[in-house]
């Protein structure tokens, strides 16, 4: 059985809510009841046919081709099997991702993986603002799961977050783990100001050294027995990080942010 | 049955349903984590009066261990599942998380979920650090060298206790060097432990007692010196009787230790001194588990 398959017929000039189109949903529809399903468009309802050209029958394995930055929601509260997106995605990539996994070839836009509970989530291209964070208003961001990024995010990634792994091959803008409740976020490249802000637990994992605010102190160069089992977890996944080459156990510990809980730690390779 | 001039005896070992549970311990070197592991299975030799039964199962290369470091595989064994987390977090805390460089994790993945670090990260007094690594929970706990790493339950199954064997010989040095070498190669069977010191017992018990407080005492048929004067299952030539008491996860593992082990004891022979093989059983009253030995020796 091959993927079911939308291929973008071109780009839709609102934005598109995607969230119907979900393996859980899509389970036991042939393609002729898939087509006639309605896609809301600004204030328009669009049937699926309108917009792509249907093929495959798998409803557990869905490919979006030619996809495009303004198509939202894609995969939101997907609750097993996958989506494969070539091209872009919009904004609330992966929104409540419960489990199943999500690859996109290209960027993402803003609350990729907002409030994600489970499941695996990788984004090619950059990421925007507030990756894995909480909705406004809202104090829990991702609960569980595992972001990768191979490109840059934006800012706030993981405010509040909960649990999970946020794993960035490229930089992080401003904020990165504000309001972080506990995880871990692991950035290859720099990172913006403010890191950690408020942070009251959790990890954030660097390899380069970030300018810290005065709210996060020394605690003094350490080698942790856990880097290795967390790095080891790394493995299997299609990126840098599975490299074996890349892991390091002997880190700069700062406990912070000390205006708030100060249970979290940004831990810097030495 | 006769192997090599020994004489295999026509009875069984009876064991007995136990809980049982393994843990990886971790260090710096091999040095450290045998330190650990011997500390966390000592004065546990029975549960007649040590509340469990431990032993160390094996050393494990670094890469069988979950952070790459050397590592001793331990397997505790109690009547209970109650008693077993009890005695495990015991020892835990005392043993292991006192033990300079130490790691401590889980070494069964299947089973009912019982605390390993889970409690003790209440030692770190609300510095403990809490992460969820591929679906395991590990608790980092503040210690004066640094981390203590534990993870945060390990598995109890269900296991079975007290196979044996006994090694009837014409002296006390040959019984020993007989048992020495069973323990060398039963230690090579996974999945049982021989938690006697050194994985022999000189002072097998029978149940009961003339005293009305002691729940067992000493095996008379089988001590030496009283041939004349009890009823005795020893004749004339033998002067030593040592046992060897395994327990195991499973029959198969207990048959195969059992094997190995009375097989080693045969290979040194009548030539060494060795005359019979015999097991310990309550005539199959107590436990439902019957180890042969003819059938083992087959």
């Amino acid at each position: 059985m091959s993927a079911l398959t939308f291929t973008l017929k071109s780009k839709p000039a609102q934005r598109v809510d995607m969230s119907p189109l979900v393996c859980q949903h899509l389970s036991g529809l042939s393609i002729a009841e898939i087509s006639t399903l309605t896609l809301q468009s600004g204030k328009l309802k669009l049937r699926v046919d309108e917009l792509f050209t249907l093929t495959g029958s798998n409803t557990q394995d869905i490919v979006i081709n030619n996809s495009a930055d303004n198509l939202d929601f894609i995969g939101q509260d997907l609750d097993g099997g996958s989506i494969t997106v070539n091209g872009d995605a919009g904004a609330y990539l992966a929104f409540g991702l419960k489990s199943g996994e999500i690859k996109v070839s290209g960027n993402a836009g803003l609350y990729a993986a907002c409030e994600m509970k489970k499941g695996y989530l990788e984004i090619a291209g950059n990421a925007g603002d507030f990756l894995g964070a909480a909705l406004p208003g809202n104090k829990m961001g991702m609960k569980g799961g595992t972001i990768l990024v191979k490109g840059n995010v934006g800012e706030r990634a993981g405010d509040h977050m909960r649990r999970g792994n946020i794993l960035i091959e490229g930089n992080a803008g401003d904020y990165c783990g504000s309001r972080m409740t506990a995880g871990t976020i692991a950035v290859m490249g720099q990172t913006g100001r403010y890191l950690g802000y408020a942070m009251r637990r959790g990890t954030l994992l660097l390899w380069n050294q970030p300018k810290l605010s005065a709210s996060f102190n020394d605690c003094g160069a350490h080698t942790l027995a856990f880097l290795p089992i967390l790095f080891g977890s790394f493995k299997t996944l299609n990126s840098r990080f599975a490299d074996a080459s890349i892991a390091f156990n002997r880190v700069q510990r700062y406990a912070g942010d000390m205006s708030e809980m100060g249970r979290g730690e940004v831990l810097v390779k030495l | 049955m006769i192997i090599n001039g020994v004489s295999i005896d026509a009875t069984f070992a009876e064991a007995f349903p136990m809980k049982a549970t393994r843990a990886i311990i971790t260090a710096q070197n091999e040095k450290w984590a045998m330190i650990s592991a011997q500390a966390m299975t000592g004065f546990a030799t029975s549960v007649i009066a040590c509340g469990c039964e431990g032993a160390i199962e094996r050393v494990l290369d670094p890469s069988e261990t979950p952070d790459g470091r050397p590592g001793v595989a331990i397997m505790i064994f109690a009547m209970g599942g109650k008693g077993l987390a009890k005695q495990l977090e015991t020892r835990a805390g005392q043993c292991v998380l006192t033990s300079p460089t130490s790691a401590l994790f889980s070494g069964i993945d299947g089973g009912i979920r019982i605390p390993l670090g889970k409690n003790l990260r209440y030692f770190g007094d609300g510095f403990q650090v809490s992460k969820q690594i591929s679906g395991k929970r590990y608790w980092r706990i503040p210690v004066m060298d640094g981390e203590f790493l534990a993870e945060a339950t390990t598995g109890q199954v269900d296991a079975i206790g007290g196979g044996n064997f006994l090694v009837l010989a014409e002296s006390q040095p040959q019984a020993l060097a007989a048992c020495e070498a069973a323990i060398e190669e039963m230690r090579k069977i996974p999945n049982v432990i021989m938690p006697f010191p050194g994985g022999v017992v000189r002072s097998g018990s029978k149940v009961g007692s003339k005293y009305k407080s002691l729940g067992a005492s000493t095996n008379d048929a089988f001590c030496p010196t009283l041939k004349g004067m009890t009823k005795t299952d020893l004749s004339p030539e033998i002067e030593s009787v040592m046992e060897i008491v395994i327990d195991g996860l499973t029959k198969e593992d207990i048959d195969k230790a059992m094997r190995v082990g009375i097989q080693a004891v045969c290979d040194l022979g009548a030539a060494n001194g060795i005359k019979r093989i015999s097991a310990g059983n309550y005539g199959g009253k107590l436990g439902p588990f019957h180890f042969h030995l003819q059938e083992i020796m087959a």
